[in-house]
């Protein structure tokens, strides 16, 4: 039942770029996510004190088990606590999955077209993630390219495993690596249309960033020529 | 914190009705996110998640992505939640 | 019972003070806002009282800076159970707005650029007891916290200090503002953790 709050144990961490890590959760009831969707995540300390914050989830697929990937935000109160402290074994609550509108499904028919923002990569990364596991004949009916754009290299997250499963163009804004053709800049018109699929009646888009990043894009796809009620976003930022 | 110049509802803090999920998850058995909505203020009809939330430790709060308005507040208390939605003018599922 | 994370303690640091029930101490300024913070310069900042009569007493930047001002030293606690101690604010006491002010009605509701309203008792905001603030700390006050200006109540939990404040208009019965009509408390005293209706 989604309105309940589960126990949770975590039970891995994995470092993902020097910010942010991996977390899994072992969540006893937790069930049927689909891509895309989100938890909320419930602190206590010992004191009595809560605090609530809501994440993406970086996998669905195995019942029972939460897989999210959170970046640390610099003076946040939720966000260093799960990058830095939190081993396994520790406890928390759990809240979901929810979120039923910024979803993909293997059964969804129609190419997809992914633009990540930074940390936005989560629940994008999460419908790649998806889509192989579903195999060649969903990968074939439902095409997938994803645009990612990410300050440097080493803030990337998944990089090896995105590229093996998704036709994965980078967009850096502040550095790039050594010889890379195109400049360091922010996502722009010329991206959009060198690396996206264009606009058709049958593509569905879906943006994930911070705000700022989300705006710009959609902005940019609608001028573009996409059908807003093709085009979903997602928002982050009050995820301190 | 980015700002919109006018101080219109593209605030940096602004999410999307994708955040309601949680809070209307404790009251509604279905995903209200999903359904559309037609605001009581300008009439913009659209799906619940394209409005614009703030979520704040008092309650979430959505508005028209059109004319900025309050749609509806979400308000967690010890002994419930309560789900305000008198700028909504009718829901469907 | 909710589970315990250990480790996690949020940013909150032990206070030898007595604080109201159920609060904790912070060193920060949380923001917390319902809605867009509005860009309001000061050259078109009014504020304005308005009373039963249908009478309305105006002021702009420059008259608010012609009155009086006090250096208020105050604890602020805030519902969603953060305080913090020895605030230092600058502003007119409400006193001064309401001297040449006649009116019958007990009630206040405060309006905010941007839409936002609160409720208060018309005493809560006399003798002394609230001010007009527009500088946080030697500093303007930000725009995030309320600035230009923004209603300083501080026995009260501080959403009652509506930031951007615009107007007060006098009402007979407490009709509920923003917060308040959504289960929050008309009036919100701390130490007696008046949070919900």
């Amino acid at each position: 039942m989604t309105e309940q709050w589960h126990v949770a144990q975590v039970v891995g961490t994995t470092p993902v770029t020097a910010s942010a890590r991996a977390v899994t959760l072992a969540v006893p009831g937790f069930a049927g996510a689909v891509a895309g969707q989100h938890v909320d995540v419930r602190l206590t300390a010992p004191d009595g004190y809560q605090a609530a914050r809501s994440y993406s989830l970086a996998a669905v697929g195995a019942d029972e088990r939460v897989e999210l990937a959170v970046d640390r935000v610099p003076d946040g109160e939720v966000s260093p606590y799960l990058v830095d402290e939190l081993r396994v074994g520790d406890r928390m609550e759990v809240r979901g999955p929810l979120g039923g509108w910024f979803v993909w499904r293997p059964e969804d028919v129609g190419p997809v077209q992914l633009v990540a923002g930074g940390s936005g990569i989560v629940p994008l990364a999460a419908m790649v993630r998806a889509r192989r596991d579903a195999g060649p004949e969903v990968a074939a009916r439902a095409p997938f390219r994803l645009l990612y754009s990410v300050r440097t290299p080493q803030d990337a997250f998944f990089a090896d495993e995105l590229e093996a499963a998704v036709d994965l163009t980078w967009a850096y804004t502040r550095r790039t690596p050594p010889g890379w053709p195109r400049p360091a800049r922010r996502l722009d018109a010329a991206d959009l249309a060198a690396s996206t699929f264009a606009p058709s009646d049958d593509l569905t888009v879906l943006v994930c960033g911070p705000t700022a990043f989300v705006e710009t894009v959609a902005g940019l796809l609608l001028e573009a020529g996409h059908d807003p009620a093709r085009v979903k976003t997602e928002r982050f930022g009050g995820a301190s | 914190m980015t700002e919109s110049p006018d101080g219109g509802a593209l605030d940096g803090n602004a999410l999307d009705g994708n955040a309601l999920a949680g809070p209307l998850a404790a009251v509604y058995a279905f995903d209200v996110t999903r359904a559309l909505a037609r605001c009581a203020h300008c009439g913009d009809v659209s799906v619940v998640a394209c409005a614009v939330v703030f979520v704040t430790a008092m309650g979430t709060v959505a508005r028209c992505r059109e004319c900025g308005e309050v749609l509806l507040v979400v308000v967690g208390t010890p002994t419930g939640t309560s789900v305000a939605a008198r700028g909504v003018a009718w829901v469907r599922a | 019972m909710a589970v315990v994370s250990r480790g996690f303690g949020g940013r909150r640091e032990p206070t030898e003070k007595p604080l109201p029930p159920g609060q904790f101490l912070t060193e920060d300024f949380p923001v917390l806002s319902a809605g867009p913070t509005p860009n309001v310069d000061e050259s078109r900042w009014e504020f304005s009282i308005h009373t039963e009569t249908g009478e309305a007493h105006r002021w702009d930047w420059a008259a608010l800076q012609a009155m009086d001002a006090e250096d208020v030293s105050t604890d602020i606690h805030c519902v969603t159970r953060w305080s913090k101690l020895g605030t230092g604010w600058r502003g007119v006491p409400l006193d001064a707005f309401f001297a040449d002010v006649e009116t019958e009605d007990d009630f206040v509701m405060a309006h905010s650029y941007g839409g936002y309203t609160t409720n208060l008792p018309l005493d809560d905001l006399l003798d002394g007891k609230a001010w007009l603030a527009y500088e946080f700390e030697g500093e303007p006050l930000a725009p995030v916290h309320g600035g230009p200006v923004r209603l300083l109540v501080p026995h009260l939990y501080f959403w009652k200090s509506a930031k951007w404040i615009r107007s007060l208009v006098t009402q007979a019965d407490d009709v509920p503002g923003f917060w308040e009509q959504n289960g929050y408390h008309a009036y919100g005293d701390p130490w007696l953790e008046q949070r919900y209706s």
